[in-house]
């Protein structure tokens, strides 16, 4: 492990590794084939200036006026003791929750290495568990880890977790409006995989004290506004699916030390900063050193992943460019030109492609035929 | 997508310019369309922050919410916007339909463009906010307030419907129409598709997509704002706003706020009239205007209706039974639509074509006074053998029909590697012994038959509201307005 952890060092260069968080972790799910995704991910290196350096400067902004409405609802939800969510919790979902105590795990007396939180995470639920009873206690960010790619990522989520009926809820909250009973369904069903991920993490957690995989439920609670109004609502939210896919996605991971193996010892994104935080590294060795490992773009990464621009550019092109279900109409058909060069008959078909080059051959009579005419 | 549109795609890459998907526009496009970009604050549901609004290319109105989490201004907002939205309504019932004598039908019909999927959901959720107010009660509003709410719920609901351009989204008619060399994803950029359809001078599809993406150079088209502009912009200038202490700072911070949200706006707001200029440019398809004749049919049928105050309720939910028979609604007229697309355009034809359900060749035999004295009634049932280099998969027996010869029918009688043998029916007059000259197609005639036709479609039958079955809820109750909805919160 040591010896990982070392290597990766190196790639990262002198800077502090970046956390992982649910939402990358979710997006890694994605494009679990993305080695260059992966390995920089679990390096932790900073996307964002790695992309920056390179000339393609990723827009993932976040508008201040989200963040605020976002924290303000959470911190309207929690305050209190999170009088209001155990109100919703006890009315809206029908739980037994008994007088509870409010515990924040977010700093341990004034140490907050990972490590150290992750320890008092497993301490206190482990406690937690072990007790007949329900403990009544509702944990405030708690630290949690998963297992990535043979590789420990910490996640820091912003979720309580507490125990009713013998078992562990996670509670995740939001500030998307749920109207009418219905939320947007790319929101809601990002908040679904974000709270699998830490149903899984709490789930091995416990799985390592000793506990099944059902001491942790597969429905969560997600708590949104409702309607147009600041008031919380709560939905309980059945994950088992996403819990599956990410599963299975996270077992299909293309593990690190088989890429690791394929690169150049001393392979490292490392940007140099010089005394005024100002990055030196020479973009096109940058460049190299990125392009060793092979990314597998898609367009959806262009919303998830800081290096999509990059990518991008790099797979110009190619038919993946155009997005997958382009490239599956096409036969799988790798770049645009030989599409076209087997449609035009310029090309001659390989081995497998006899059946899509007669395909685009009479796809493209076609379209010559129709549009000749009207152009 | 198809293999056709995935080449055009291909193409598009090569050529450095969207290609043609279409021969012509299958969408109608009003002459006096209204125009709408609206601007959301971020992080909340529903939070008007602006719109640019109008009918004329040179005269887009700003509205702006200088605060837009204040009740008050929010339902200004929406006052001044309805005040311009029901004129053009006014204005689009003046008119009646004067070659339509069967029942009144207006001459025109309102046709809301907003430039992007988000923009249709803006239209939904400012409906559902402002549809249930009250002009009395706790917290009255202008009485335009809640019609507004109407006739927007009335457009998105209409939005649903295939072949419908009462409210439409620009990217996605753009994307019928021209196939880009990116990704469907990256079309919903109203900037980086017009990029690619239109580049400006010296510029190819590619270059101007990417120059596109810059949101300094191309604000969004909303209705989210750019995070930055939000960050560096907005923000200081709504807080310049609300520290004004004096009507004159307040008078400056407003007018330094409406700058700002026009520099946002303006380019979408060109970049749609360019839109609507190209889909003009474009021929109109042979049934565009029978299906913006159903648009002003139900526009005539739910303006009458308010003004006579016998609308149906908009609930917050369908019922069961409503809702089943709106999805079986929609199933038909897409069907039909696509149908209509087909046999008004080759190049959609062609789809069809591609997978062997449709062929274009040309006559080369004619029988056209064979008649079947097999049944009990001799009837004329003439075969034509049309030879075609199509590679056609259909089976003996299935029932095809033509473009050129839409009330005739064709069974595929053989098929063979070169050539269809077809038997026709119907259309050809009332002899039993000779079919009048033209309505069976003749040796050398190009022809093509499709299985699409856009023949009537029988409606699904469904229980009645009081009827409805256990299994989904029983009986809804009678949906009733109330206080509690008409006071409900909007922060």
């Amino acid at each position: 492990m040591d010896a990982l952890v070392d290597r990766l060092d190196r790639i990262r260069g002198t800077v502090a590794p970046r956390n992982h968080n649910a939402r990358t972790i979710a997006a890694l799910t994605t494009n679990p084939g993305c080695g260059r995704r992966g390995l920089m991910d679990a390096a932790g290196v900073n996307k964002g200036a790695v992309a920056g350096q390179l000339g393609f400067p990723a827009a993932f902004g976040q508008s201040r006026f989200a963040i605020a409405r976002g924290n303000a609802f959470e911190a309207q939800v929690k305050a209190d003791g999170a009088a209001e969510l155990l109100q919703l919790l006890r009315e809206r979902l029908g739980l037994a929750i008994p007088e509870v105590a409010y515990d924040d795990l977010s700093n341990v007396g004034g140490n907050a290495s990972r490590e150290v939180r992750y320890a008092r995470t497993r301490s206190l639920l482990a406690r937690a568990a072990a007790e007949r009873d329900d403990a009544g206690t509702l944990f405030d960010h708690p630290m949690l880890r998963l297992d990535i790619a043979g590789y420990y990522a910490y996640l820091e989520p912003d979720l309580i977790a507490f125990r009713a009926g013998g078992r562990f809820h996670v509670v995740e909250i939001k500030s998307f409006a749920v109207i009418d009973g219905q939320a947007d369904p790319g929101k809601a069903a990002a908040a679904a995989k974000q709270s699998a991920v830490y149903v899984l993490a709490m789930r091995e957690l416990l799985g390592e004290l000793g506990y099944p995989p059902e001491s942790v439920s597969h429905n969560v609670v997600l708590v949104c506004p409702e309607n147009f109004a600041n008031r919380p609502t709560a939905t309980l939210v059945d994950v088992r699916k996403q819990l599956t896919v990410l599963r299975r996605q996270l077992s299909r991971l293309t593990r690190l030390d088989k890429i690791l193996d394929a690169l150049p010892s001393g392979l490292s994104f490392d940007l140099a900063y010089d005394s005024d935080q100002n990055a030196t590294r020479p973009p096109d060795e940058l460049h190299k050193a990125v392009s060793e490992i092979d990314a597998r773009y898609s367009p959806d990464c262009l919303g998830s992943c800081e290096m999509a621009f990059f990518c991008r550019d790099e797979a110009a092109g190619s038919t993946t460019a155009l997005g997958r279900s382009i490239r599956d109409d096409l036969g799988g058909v790798e770049s645009v030109s030989t599409v076209l060069g087997l449609a035009r008959g310029t090309l001659t078909p390989g081995a497998g492609q006899e059946e899509i080059a007669g395909l685009l051959r009479v796809a493209h009579r076609l379209r010559r035929e129709c549009l000749e005419g009207a152009v | 997508m198809s293999v056709l549109t995935a080449l055009a795609r291909a193409e598009a890459v090569e050529s450095g310019r969207a290609q043609p998907l279409t021969t012509v526009r299958h969408t109608h496009v009003a002459e006096r369309p209204l125009v709408l970009v609206p601007l959301a604050l971020a992080g909340e549901a529903a939070a008007p922050l602006a719109a640019m609004v109008g009918t004329d290319r040179g005269d887009g109105r700003l509205l702006a919410v200088a605060n837009p989490r204040d009740r008050t201004q929010r339902f200004q907002f929406v006052a001044q916007l309805a005040k311009i939205f029901l004129t053009y309504v006014e204005g689009c019932s003046r008119a009646v339909d004067a070659t339509h004598t069967a029942k009144l039908r207006y001459a025109e019909a309102p046709q809301v463009l907003v430039p992007n999927r988000g923009g249709v959901e803006f239209i939904r959720l400012l409906g559902r906010s402002t549809r249930f107010r009250r002009t009395y009660g706790p917290h009255p509003v202008h009485r335009t307030v809640p019609l507004l709410g109407q006739w927007f719920t009335f457009l998105r609901e209409r939005a649903d419907h295939p072949g419908s351009a009462m409210l439409l989204a620009m990217t996605e008619v753009l994307g019928e129409h021209w196939a880009t060399g990116q990704s469907g994803l990256e079309d919903a950029n109203l900037a980086a598709l017009l990029g690619w359809i239109d580049p400006p001078d010296g510029l190819d599809g590619a270059a101007a997509a990417e120059l596109a993406e810059d949101p300094l150079r191309w604000p969004p088209a909303g209705p989210s704002t750019d995070p930055t502009f939000d960050n560096e912009i907005l923000a200081p200038a709504l807080s310049a706003y609300a520290r004004a202490a004096d009507p004159q700072a307040q008078s400056r911070a407003e007018s330094a706020l409406g700058g700002a949200i026009r520099e946002q706006l303006e380019p979408t707001w060109g970049l749609m009239w360019r839109a609507v200029d190209l889909l003009r440019a474009r021929p109109a398809g042979g049934s565009v205007e029978a299906r913006w004749a159903i648009d002003r049919d139900v526009f005539t049928v739910y303006h009458m209706s308010l003004a006579e105050g016998t609308a149906l309720p908009q609930p917050r939910r369908d019922s069961a039974v409503a809702a089943a028979g709106r999805l079986d609604r929609l199933e038909r007229e897409q069907a039909r639509y696509e149908a209509q697309r087909a046999l008004d355009d080759p190049l959609v034809m062609a789809e069809f074509r591609l997978s062997g359900e449709a062929f274009t060749g040309t006559v080369v035999s004619a029988s056209p006074n064979r008649v079947d004295t097999s049944g009990k009634k001799a009837a004329l049932r003439p075969h034509i053998t049309v030879q075609t280099e199509d590679p056609v998969r259909l089976e003996p027996g299935a029932l095809l029909v033509s473009p050129a010869r839409l009330s005739q029918q064709a069974m595929v009688v053989s098929v063979s590697s070169v050539d269809v043998v077809l038997e026709l029916s119907k259309g050809m007059g009332r002899s039993t012994k000779q079919a009048p000259p033209g309505s069976v197609p003749e040796v050398g005639e190009v022809v093509t038959y499709g299985p699409v036709s856009d023949a009537y479609q029988p409606p699904g039958r469904f229980p009645s509201r009081e009827d409805t079955p256990w299994t989904h809820g029983g009986p809804p109750p009678d949906y009733q307005p109330n206080d509690i909805d008409a006071a409900e919160d909007w922060s």
